[in-house]
């Protein structure tokens, strides 16, 4: 029997503020929450926010094995199970792992490129950049990329990664030190996978898809540079400097491993395991179960193919710049900031209570942000604090931070975007696709997309104000902005 | 059409309800639906190649659960939009049983108004109901 769900809005009521930019459900505010909910938000970042994700946040606090609380980041949303910008720690030998804590694109992310060009160097060759990248890097419904892959090669790409790419020419060997866990997570077991989501992932290697998934040119304007020490350190050093910025996931592939597990926990949850929730999307195994484990072992197949995919897109990426500019990639310093993940369950050390503790922290729409000193970020940051990307809208801009010690509040989390505020059909109504395009165009912003309904759906206004988001995080001490980027050229699935 | 957009669906997703006199047709409209999401003009999608299927699942709304990933399974593996041409569901004996003809051709930028990349069937708010002499399947995708 599911337990009856308490209404948003009057769990809303009970947010209390705990510090800056930092709001509290208590475990009292609902039936069957072990721990409380906590909402990192300003007061207006908070009244944005829907009725779902207060009743979504105080669902994940039931989950059994869940640590110290659940968290909520400022760009939370209502999204299915979690709510999108959710993160839970749990305990790996008493809690759950959950599919929908992770969400259907498995480890979606972003890159950052840099490049040593200035605004004035590329702006008479946007549209041939863009178009370009259009051609080159495939967006859209069913995209397929121009990797060719056997059912043993796709295999071997879901073991070993943005490796298997570096290793077969689609890109530098120092790519890899740059990428959130060396570019392929230890663990995956293509076994655990199902044909069909093999089949519907092996052609997609290279592909954006769609929805919020793009490939962005942007500049640094010279008052937008906030820690030039820390920029310094992550190839950020001009004014007008020109970086690549791209959004994308593991494509059909993850979305299909997240639905056979989904599907297959559904119904065993209550009858073998005992565990009673009040949304189905909450879907869970005990993390030390077979199929818990079967489940993790998947999902990091599903890591993999998402670094692959944002591997072989720098590599189309780099041919495009080379091709347009007439240079070679490494000359017009084409190198890699970092690579984060958003949609991961990972095995992490944490403090808890004055005690060191392996935990399972999902993050679904969230951001990892270790702070400096800590051994898994790369040894060229390790000084700054790992470099945390944060993507707008195709209007706004973005972000690059970094993580600080006072992220351990959260285990070290933040943000991931901006977070929708407008549903995509009402963005749909309100804004035509056509006409954005065209008032992008007049603000500086050359924009190719598959579909003008898609563009619509993205236009800023559907989205919160991504200084906004920065702020509350920095407020809140979960990450530090280092520098923000301003769209010059976007290709939208 | 026999479905209506859900204009409460969570805020990045989409949702839908579809209906039918019988099983048959509330599955044929929920597939409909889908194919609606994916491309503007489903009209202009041409019946060049057919495909069918059989799915099955102890339990009704998972039942259509897996009916519509069949149709996302074609969209990605062999970027095939398809139309459902007949569709037959079997509820009423175990395991629950629903098979497909379905036609349609690969993607075709030029032709079909692309929109949204479909990315899984939720179990957000899922349901197959008979309410009013009419079967109402309800259901949130993940875009």
């Amino acid at each position: 029997m599911a337990m009856p769900a308490a209404k948003g809005s009057e769990l809303r009521k009970k947010c209390v503020q705990v510090g800056p930019a930092t709001w509290e459900i208590p475990p009292d505010a609902k039936p069957g929450m072990r721990v409380p909910a906590r909402i990192y938000a300003t007061p207006e970042l908070l009244a944005q926010m829907d009725d779902g994700v207060f009743e979504q946040v105080t669902n994940v606090a039931m989950l059994p094995g869940i640590v110290e609380r659940a968290f909520c980041m400022p760009d939370g949303h209502w999204g299915y199970g979690f709510p999108i910008g959710g993160m839970a720690a749990m305990d790996p030998d008493h809690g759950v792992i959950s599919p929908g804590g992770i969400g259907f694109d498995i480890n979606c992310g972003m890159r950052l490129v840099r490049t040593n060009l200035v605004y004035d160097e590329i702006r008479e060759h946007i549209r041939d950049l863009v178009d370009a990248l259009y051609r080159r890097v495939p967006a859209g419904v069913g995209a397929h990329g121009f990797l060719k892959l056997t059912d043993d090669e796709f295999a071997e790409v879901a073991v070993q990664g943005a490796r298997w790419c570096v290793a077969h020419g689609y890109g530098w060997p120092e790519d890899l030190e740059r990428t959130e866990e060396g570019g392929a997570i230890p663990g995956a077991d293509p076994s655990k996978v199902s044909r069909r989501a093999l089949e519907r992932g092996r052609t997609q290697v290279g592909t954006l898809g769609s929805g919020n998934h793009y490939l962005e040119i942007q500049i640094v304007k010279p008052e937008h540079i906030f820690d030039p020490e820390a920029a310094a350190v992550m190839g950020i050093t001009k004014p007008y400097q020109v970086v690549v910025m791209f959004h994308c996931g593991s494509r059909g592939f993850g979305h299909q491993i997240a639905s056979d597990y989904v599907q297959q926990f559904a119904p065993l949850m209550e009858k073998k395991w005992g565990i009673v929730l009040p949304d189905r999307d909450l879907a869970c195994a005990p993390f030390r179960s077979p199929e818990g484990q079967a489940y993790f072992a998947a999902m990091k197949c599903g890591i993999n193919m998402s670094f692959a995919n944002r591997q072989v897109i720098l590599h189309r990426v780099r041919e495009v710049f080379s091709e347009v500019l007439h240079r070679d990639a490494r000359e017009l310093g084409l190198e890699m900031v970092y690579d984060v993940c958003h949609n991961t369950a990972k095995l992490e050390e944490h403090e808890v209570e004055g005690r060191r503790r392996k935990l399972l922290v999902h993050r679904k729409g969230a951001t990892r942000a270790f702070a400096p000193g800590m051994p898994d970020v790369p040894a060229v940051y390790r000084e700054i604090g790992q470099p945390v990307i944060i993507g707008g809208s195709m209007e706004t801009g973005s972000y690059l931070l970094r993580g600080v010690p006072t992220g351990k509040q959260a285990f070290f989390t933040t943000a991931h975007g901006s977070g929708r505020t407008m549903s995509r059909h009402a963005a749909k109504r309100q804004f035509r696709g056509k006409e954005l395009e065209q008032q992008l165009a007049a603000r500086g912003i050359y924009v190719r997309s598959v579909s003008y309904g898609g563009l619509a759906e993205e236009a800023g206004a559907a989205y919160k104000n991504i200084d906004a988001v920065v702020a509350a995080t920095t407020e809140a001490g979960l990450s530090l902005p280092v520098v923000r980027f301003t769209p010059v050229g976007n290709v939208k699935g | 059409m026999p479905f209506r957009w859900l204009e409460d669906a969570p805020i990045s997703d989409a949702g839908f309800e579809a209906w039918g006199p019988t099983l048959d047709e509330c599955f044929h409209a929920a597939a409909d639906a889908l194919l609606a999401l994916m491309v503007a003009n489903p009209e202009a999608v041409e019946p060049r190649e057919q495909r069918r299927f059989e799915v099955e699942h102890q339990e009704l709304d998972l039942l259509l659960v897996r009916f519509l990933e069949e149709i996302l399974y074609y969209k990605d593996a062999e970027q095939l939009l398809l139309h459902v041409v007949a569709c037959s569901v079997a509820g009423e004996t175990q395991p629950l049983r629903a098979t497909a003809q379905l036609a349609g051709e690969k993607i075709d930028r030029e032709r079909h108004q692309l929109s949204a990349d479909v990315k899984a069937v939720t179990l957000h708010r899922l349901s197959v109901q008979q309410r009013e002499g009419q079967w109402v399947a309800t259901v949130v995708v993940d875009l």
